[in-house]
């Protein structure tokens, strides 16, 4: 009798989770879609704002930016957008 | 008569016709396959797409289909006697919506778990889907429009139930967050803001302090209101800019925040509501003392009584539900039966108590003829009679009847309540997808299109004026709510004859229920808005004339659509072998 209540009362939990994870389920896969999208944006045509953002970066990069190119056996910098030497 | 009899016997032909008739759809002409690989797990992506236990399915098909309406028609067609009612429940319920409910399912699990409105536009075409998208629409602008005036004729008629239900708000809230930023267990929870709503509605309902009763506020039903209105008229007034303006909120959160958390409370709701009229029943043992059969009506129930018993004998919103997330959630085919047919067999367990309770409520036949004079009365009669009925039903279980009928009344708001606000987000939607198809790009914008979805739906309750002045005029909408709702099913019933005629199966299971309810429903919308609202009719009135027309053009449309495809005159070319 107790294990029967016990299993109606977990059906009845059930019922009432269904909608909720579905719901946790699809906020979580909106997320995902959207991190998705902001990092293969420019693969579908869609120009990437963190590009342009990381401009701010440069002046405190570039230092460091240079010590690692000459660490990494490389004279020049590898990239044209960076320009330390 | 006996009112537990009639229960035994209304149950024993809901038992019969899951048992026998359903196994024979299900297995003869459905002929569904437990091997078949459903959309679940074929598409499964943990979000839509989920396997879920029949039990559980049905559960959560159940709570989303059942609501105030099924309890509201019947209390109205009472009106003609409990016998016509009580028949029309019992084999709309076995051979209309059970096939319908099932139906919706099983060829949407068919059919890559598609919604109804997608499986029109591959099965009659691109206008099929745009037919169905209006009707969904004057459906959810009725529904809007006749809950809306609903819960502001009972929080008019049952002060005491306001509090309780304003208490639900931020409670529910509340729930949301804890269950989903605290991943709380919300079976405890929700039981806990149960007993508070229920406690409130003690208090409220034993001190008049707790009341918030507008009509009292403004000196009584004789006051003077607003600019220039009556007590009752203006109460009813803000009542409904109060609910719009909260449905508004409602409809635009994300779900988890009121919505989910609410039908938490709500589904327990059901289960208490159920077991005290069906417990009380028992313990009262009432005899039915409303007549049989009404002699001498005013309008005749031939065909008024088949649209006004629209949820709880056949409707098509529990096609939305079947076809829109139910056969996306069915682990196995042969499972439809049970929550597409059962489900529908459900609701008319619902609209069996509510017959009932209206039925044991009166002391003789004199006194239900005082109270069911006419049509019209009996239309803005019934939903005070069921609570009243009700809470006499609670007071088998020693439930004061003051009480009783505040918790009533609470439970058919917070019904009400559900189905407002997710009518008005389902318009939402709609208008956003007719915008997109229309290229009208602004109504595709969340607040533009709830903005109109609102405006409409508070106009409609707002202007239709009754015999009783401002607000009154709300249950005129009732017929044309269910007129909308019985095409809706219409066009189900039509989509599953279709399939099963191109899949060669024995399709007047589908058909013949389909022509009836087209039929009663033609003939009621035209004795209506040709008869009555027009300018030369008896109650004229241009507003319902106008909607009634517009109903009755897409009426017609379906019949001679279906007429051309069920004959074969009519074809899909493109996609004519592509389903099934």
């Amino acid at each position: 009798m107790l294990d029967k209540m016990k299993k109606l009362i977990e059906y009845y939990e059930e019922v009432l989770n269904m909608p909720h994870r579905t719901e946790i389920a699809r906020e979580l896969r909106n997320e995902d879609d959207l991190f998705l999208l902001l990092l293969y944006s420019e693969m579908i045509g869609i120009p990437n704002p963190v590009y342009y953002y990381t401009l701010e970066l440069y002046p405190y990069m570039i230092e460091k930016f240079h010590d690692w190119h000459l660490r990494m056996g490389m004279d020049h910098s590898p990239l044209s957008g960076i320009r330390c030497c | 008569m006996n009112a537990i009899l009639v229960a035994i016997i209304g149950l024993i032909v809901f038992a019969l016709g899951y048992r026998y008739y359903s196994k024979f759809v299900a297995e003869k002409i459905f002929k569904l396959d437990p091997n078949y690989v459903t959309p679940a797990h074929k598409y499964k992506d943990g979000v839509d797409f989920v396997p879920t236990n029949k039990f559980v399915l049905w559960g959560h098909h159940f709570t989303s289909v059942a609501g105030a309406a099924p309890i509201l028609g019947p209390a109205i067609a009472l009106y003609w006697g409990w016998l016509p009612a009580l028949l029309w429940v019992l084999l709309g319920t076995v051979f209309a919506a059970g096939v319908h409910d099932f139906g919706t399912l099983a060829i949407s699990v068919r059919n890559k778990g598609q919604s109804i409105g997608t499986i029109a536009d591959k099965l009659i075409g691109k206008r099929g889907k745009i037919l169905f998208l209006f009707i969904i629409l004057i459906l959810v602008l009725m529904v809007n429009a006749v809950f809306a005036w609903v819960i502001a004729n009972l929080f008019i008629s049952y002060p005491s139930s306001v509090l309780p239900v304003l208490f639900q708000i931020p409670l529910a809230i509340t729930i949301g967050y804890l269950v989903y930023k605290k991943n709380v267990r919300m079976l405890v929870p929700s039981l806990i803001v149960l007993a508070i709503m229920y406690f409130v509605a003690i208090l409220a309902a034993q001190n008049e302090v707790l009341q918030i009763d507008l009509v009292r506020y403004m000196g009584g039903e004789d006051g003077a209101g607003l600019f220039g209105l009556g007590a009752v008229s203006t109460a009813f007034m803000i009542w409904i800019v109060f609910l719009m303006v909260y449905c508004y909120i409602a409809s635009t959160l994300p779900v988890w925040k009121l919505l989910q958390p609410r039908d938490f409370i709500n589904s327990h709701q059901l289960v208490v509501g159920l077991a005290i009229l069906y417990l009380g029943l028992l313990f009262t043992n009432p005899e039915m003392t409303a007549p049989v059969y009404n002699d001498n009506p005013d309008k005749n129930w031939l065909p008024l009584l088949f649209i006004t018993v629209a949820c709880g004998a056949i409707s098509g919103f529990h096609g939305l539900v079947s076809s829109g997330t139910s056969s996306k959630q069915l682990n196995k085919e042969t499972d439809a039966r049970f929550v597409g047919y059962f489900g529908a067999v459900g609701e008319g367990i619902l609209a069996l108590i509510s017959i009932l309770t209206v039925a044991t409520f009166f002391a003789n036949t004199d006194d239900f003829f005082a109270t069911y004079s006419s049509f019209n009365a009996a239309n803005g009669a019934g939903l005070g009679v069921f609570i009243e009925g009700a809470a006499v039903l609670a007071g088998g279980l020693g439930i004061p009847p003051s009480v009783a009928a505040t918790i009533v009344s609470v439970i058919v708001v917070s019904f009400a309540a559900t189905t407002l606000d997710t009518a008005v987000r389902l318009m939402r939607y709609i208008i956003a997808e007719l915008g997109s198809e229309y290229n009208v790009p602004a109504l595709t914008k969340t607040h533009v299109a709830t903005t109109v979805a609102v405006l409409s739906s508070a106009a409609l309750v707002l202007i239709p004026e009754g015999p009783n002045g401002f607000g009154s005029g709300g249950y005129l909408i009732w017929p044309l709510f269910g007129t909308s709702n019985q095409l809706l099913a219409g066009i189900s019933l039509m989509l599953i004859s279709i399939w099963l005629k191109r899949n060669g199966r024995n399709y007047a299971i589908a058909l013949i229920p389909m022509v009836f309810l087209m039929v009663m429903t033609m003939v009621a919308l035209f004795q209506q808005v040709f008869l009555e609202w027009a300018w030369w009719g008896t109650g004229s009135n241009m507003l319902l004339f106008i909607l009634g027309a517009i109903i009755f053009v897409f009426a017609l449309w379906i019949a001679l659509t279906s007429y051309s495809v069920i004959t074969g005159k009519y074809d899909n070319p493109i996609d004519k072998n592509k389903v099934g």
